[in-house]
């Protein structure tokens, strides 16, 4: 307000100094009346008197100490109108800059909460999590899950930490307490201390006793706020009430926080931690599902923390030497934990949109060297007659920096309509709701506005108003074009076009690579039919489903039922569909090998399969055979294999006949191989692991009784999903099905996110394509304008219409080859960055460099075909004549 | 008076400028057109007011609050007028610029004419 108070001010004394010098003119005019002058020729005598009433209002507006704010706005109108007498130049740049300054603050703005925020837990820089961690790494990165005795043992026998806790994702059945609207709910379990630690209350009740933390503890359950809004409206008098979980009647005690969707906004409900354990299995050292958070001693470092911790897993690993337990601990900091699959995507589009804005920028400041050079004259007149270089400097910078403030304008609206779309779209991106702009966000914008401005203004301001005024004006009528100024500034081009292209080709290689990427991941070939599958999960009850009979006879007769709906050709039951992520991982021996020790024991996937699950998902019979009909309930004691498992385990040998021996039922048993079937991936971006396959109509019930139904359809399988579900319920009328996907639509799930990266980066190395392709255009238009005169020399004397196209053609071509050799040599580096984000592609890929090399040069081609045309079209005496 | 003489005395006038309007005004309070009128009786004719000087060193004296003004109606004319009135830091001002003026001048004067300082 002060601004315009002072204005207002300025306007109020602009009025009063027009008075005071109309009345003092009147006085003079009066006097010389009073000497006997005629009125006509007093008031002229007066006239003189006073001289030019402007120039005095000038000069005493200029005693006022508002002289800058004046220059200011004289400046800025300046500028409007130099850009306002090119319309489509101002809208263009300003356009270009708001997708620079857009995207980039976009991006920023993802990559401030996701990656640079921390965790909304209280002292988060002191939580770590531990991992288990094999020697002999099975792959992967080498962080492990944690088994709860080990979680356990850690707890009690280190002193490192201030405390640690422990989670594990869950699912089950959220019902109401007459079993109605059932749900399937993602969940979690939390050690009783989890919440303390983590410093999070509960809106309403009360959290996990340490009693309640037990296997056999008292069935109680938190609430998330989205459940607690959902399902109860927000009510809190469902605490102390019961609810259903699974069938079994859970007594709600308090509500999470709205803020808290930690690690997942999806999950549901919270259940103590013992209390997703059977007795038995609370304290095993050998079945990993867990995640251990810790919270750091102010006094003791991380490295010295977890190092005792690893002396403890160490003894644990000696003292179960037949068991696959780790020999040590890793840790990370809980904020690089959550964040670690989606760091490298976030900072390479930060690092794609940031070369846009740059190749903006050049844009912008070539276009206005161009233009400078248009009033070239008119600057060397001004700065010959005395006008000061900072003067000429801040007008020219005056024109960058209100396209920029524009731009920057329109790119924060851009941004903040597109931060919300990308937080929306992004699959699986954490901490995706805590996405919002804030005071930083516009700091940021505002700072890229100044700082573009300056680069775009600075460079064509200070060549324009440098060195070789006089030159300026000596060009008169008879300029060649190659003098010093000029010729200096289209070199000052032509290295700023060379950039330019150097980063688009950047730009291009990389988005190329992921984007070849993620077509090898479409197309990848998951080892099964993808047409015209529908896949519908459902998890039986183990309460009501608590015998081999009643599993297999669900499994059974709903196999019947789907079997004879019209349109399905085949169904088949498995516990997973292929490309529906990792399933368990099972230990094993060979009875034909006994492996001399632990550290020998196998491992493999398991999956379990009834008799036509192989046909009806077209997943080849190697060698045997698959079950029969009869082998099921205690007759099941066979095991199918997957090729990756014969090469793995007997490689070059027969498998057929041997015997695996494993604890998949309650004890090790021995399961004879009957077949070998093809390899099928789990996730198309993860390599094939060894699989066994195991007879889901054995019916054990903590086994078997989550399957997937698989079914393949004559017509759209989405169509048949509603049928299929409705036999489901037909059985049983209770039970929820989750995950109705057709294989389709599994394959795309596993690569939305690396398919919406490589979107963006390959939107963006588009615009920056022709960003560059408009740069060149323009340059090479420039040059043409600057030597039509030479040119029409050398068609007068006798230069043939092509050479003069070749001459031309190969000026504008130069800067691109060059900026094309820089570019690839930039992006090997830059490549080994997305080195692994890439899948089924090398960074030296010679099939998208080559396609990068080629397109650049047809655009370069175009881009510098027109104005090497028209420039072989001059007709000479017309071009001698200009100017 | 030819235009290059004009600017010369324009140029003498231009340090001295608002010393001697705050002096015209240590006379009592007067407007714009009086001031110059004054200068240049009192000098007679020698400095000629250029207006192009004289309002902006007004404004100037009046931001730096040595001078305050005032529209009043003029005793002899039925019209109003911007008074200009010397304040108290004006009046300090103007000791201050005067001996500055008094040191300047005999400064020069001793390099001008060594013999009178001699005698």
């Amino acid at each position: 307000m002060r601004w315009w108070q002072s204005w207002k001010g300025t306007a109020k004394r602009d009025a009063d100094l027009e008075r005071e010098l109309l009345s003092d003119l009147e006085l003079e005019e009066e006097e010389q009346r009073e000497r006997g002058l005629s009125a006509e020729e007093a008031r002229s005598a007066a006239r003189r008197a006073f001289g030019n009433t402007t120039l005095i209002r000038e000069q005493t507006r200029a005693a006022w100490s508002r002289v800058w704010l004046e220059q200011l706005v004289r400046d800025v109108k300046y500028g409007t109108r130099t850009l306002l007498r090119s319309p489509e130049f101002a809208v263009v740049s300003v356009l270009v800059m708001a997708l620079g300054i857009g995207a980039t603050t976009a991006l920023f703005t993802m990559v401030r909460a996701v990656l640079l925020r921390p965790l909304p837990f209280h002292d988060s820089g002191k939580l770590v999590m531990l991992y288990e961690h094999y020697r002999q790494n099975k792959g992967g990165d080498g962080f492990n899950a944690v088994a709860p005795g080990d979680y356990r043992d850690w707890r009690s026998q280190t002193h490192g930490f201030e405390d640690m806790a422990a989670m594990r994702g869950y699912g089950g059945i959220f019902s109401g307490v007459h079993s109605e609207l059932p749900e399937v709910a993602q969940s979690a379990g939390g050690s009783a201390n989890l919440f303390p630690l983590l410093g999070v209350a509960p809106a309403f009740g009360r959290l996990f006793t340490e009693a309640e933390d037990q296997p056999k503890g008292e069935p109680v359950v938190l609430l998330t706020w989205s459940l607690f809004q959902r399902r109860f409206a927000g009510d809190p008098g469902i605490i102390g009430k019961q609810i259903h979980l699974d069938t079994i009647p859970t007594t709600v005690i308090g509500v999470l926080p709205s803020w808290f969707t930690y690690p997942d906004a999806r999950i549901q409900y919270w259940m103590p931690y013992a209390q997703t354990f059977s007795e038995s299995d609370y304290g095993i050292h050998d079945g990993h599902q867990s995640e251990v958070v810790a919270r750091l001693k102010p006094d003791v470092s991380v490295e010295a923390a977890t190092h005792e911790v690893s002396a403890v897993q160490y003894r644990i690993h000696l003292a179960n030497a037949s068991k696959p337990v780790a020999e040590e601990v890793w840790s990370r900091p809980m904020i690089d934990d959550l964040v670690r699959g989606v760091r490298t995507q976030l900072l390479v589009l930060l690092c794609a949109v940031g070369c846009m804005l740059l190749i903006a920028c050049l844009n912008l400041s070539n276009l206005l060297v161009a233009r400078a050079a248009a009033h070239r004259k008119e600057v060397a007149i001004r700065g010959s007659l005395g006008g000061s270089r900072l003067t000429l400097i801040r007008e020219q910078m005056t024109e960058s920096l209100l396209i920029c403030v524009a731009g920057g304008g329109l790119g924060l609206l851009l941004s903040l309509a597109s931060t919300h779309w990308l937080a929306a779209n992004w699959r699986n991106l954490p901490r995706a709701d805590s996405v919002h702009v804030d005071g930083w966000v516009f700091t940021f914008a505002a700072g890229l506005v100044v700082i573009t401005g300056l680069l775009a203004g600075l460079v064509p301001a200070i060549s324009s108003t440098g060195k070789g005024l006089l030159t300026a004006l000596q060009e008169s009528s008879r300029s060649s074009g190659s003098l010093s100024g000029s010729a200096s500034r289209a070199r000052l081009r032509k290295t700023m076009l060379t950039v330019e292209i150097a980063l688009t080709v950047m730009l291009l290689v990389s988005a190329g690579l992921l984007f070849k990427s993620f077509m090898r991941l479409r197309m990848a070939d998951l080892g099964c039919r993808i047409d015209h599958v529908m896949t519908i999960k459902f998890g039986l009850p183990e309460i009501q489903y608590d015998t081999r009979d009643k599993v297999m006879l669900f499994h059974q007769s709903l196999l019947e039922r789907v079997r004879r709906l019209p349109g399905v050709r085949g169904a088949a039951l498995a516990s997973a569909a292929p490309g529906s992520g990792p399933q368990g991982d099972r230990v094993f021996t060979i009875l034909e090998r006994p492996a001399p020790s632990y550290s020998l024991q196998y491992d493999a996937m398991t999956l379990t399969a009834d008799p036509q699950y192989f046909s009806v998902m077209q997943i080849p019979l190697l060698r045997g055979r698959v079950f029969t009909e009869h082998e099921r309930l205690d007759n099941a004691h066979y095991v199918i294999v997957s090729k990756q498992f014969v090469d793995q385990f007997f490689p070059g040998d027969d498998p057929i006949g041997k015997h695996v021996r494993s604890g998949w039922d309650a004890d090790v048993e021995n399961y004879e191989i009957i077949g070998e079937v093809g390899d099928t991936v789990y996730d198309v971006t993860k390599p094939v692991e060894a699989t066994m396959y195991f007879p889901i109509l054995s019916g054990i019930p903590n086994r078997t009784s989550e399957a997937t139904i698989v079914a393949w359809t004559s017509v759209d399988p989405l169509a048949m999903s509603t049928p299929i579900q409705q036999q489901i319920s037909a059985l049983e009328p209770e039970l929820p099905v989750y995950n109705a996907l057709t294989m389709d639509q599994i394959l795309g799930k596993t690569t939305a996110s690396q398919g919406f990266a490589a979107n963006l980066i390959m939107a963006f190395a588009a615009l920056s394509l022709f960003l560059a392709a408009v740069g060149m255009y323009g340059v090479l238009s420039y040059l043409v304008t600057q030597r039509v005169s030479e040119i029409g020399i050398r068609i007068a004397l006798g230069a043939q219409r092509e050479q003069i196209l070749c001459l031309i053609l190969f000026d504008g071509l130069r800067p691109a080859l060059l900026g094309l050799i820089l570019g690839l040599t930039a992006s090997a580096g830059a490549t080994q960055l997305i080195r692994s984000m890439l899948y089924g592609t090398e960074p030296s890929d010679p099939a998208v460099i080559g396609a990068v090399i080629l397109t650049l040069l047809l655009i370069a081609l175009i881009a510098c075909i027109f104005p090497a045309w028209r420039a072989s079209r001059l007709d000479p005496m017309q071009a001698l004549r200009t100017e | 008076m030819t235009k290059k003489q004009v600017q010369q005395r324009g140029n003498l006038l231009q340090g001295t400028l608002d010393m001697l309007v705050l002096r015209t005004l240590l006379y009592g309070p007067a407007h714009g057109h009086q001031i110059g009128k004054h200068i240049q009786r009192t000098t007679n004719d020698f400095l000629q007011m250029q207006h192009g000087s004289l309002y902006p060193a007004l404004h100037r004296l009046e931001e730096r609050g040595w001078v305050t003004s005032k529209w009043e109606t003029a005793p002899d004319r039925n019209r109003e007028f911007k008074y200009y009135r010397l304040t108290e830091i004006g009046r300090k001002q103007l000791v201050v610029e005067e001996s500055q003026w008094k040191q300047m001048a005999e400064a020069v004067a001793r390099v001008m004419w060594p013999a009178v300082e001699e005698s």
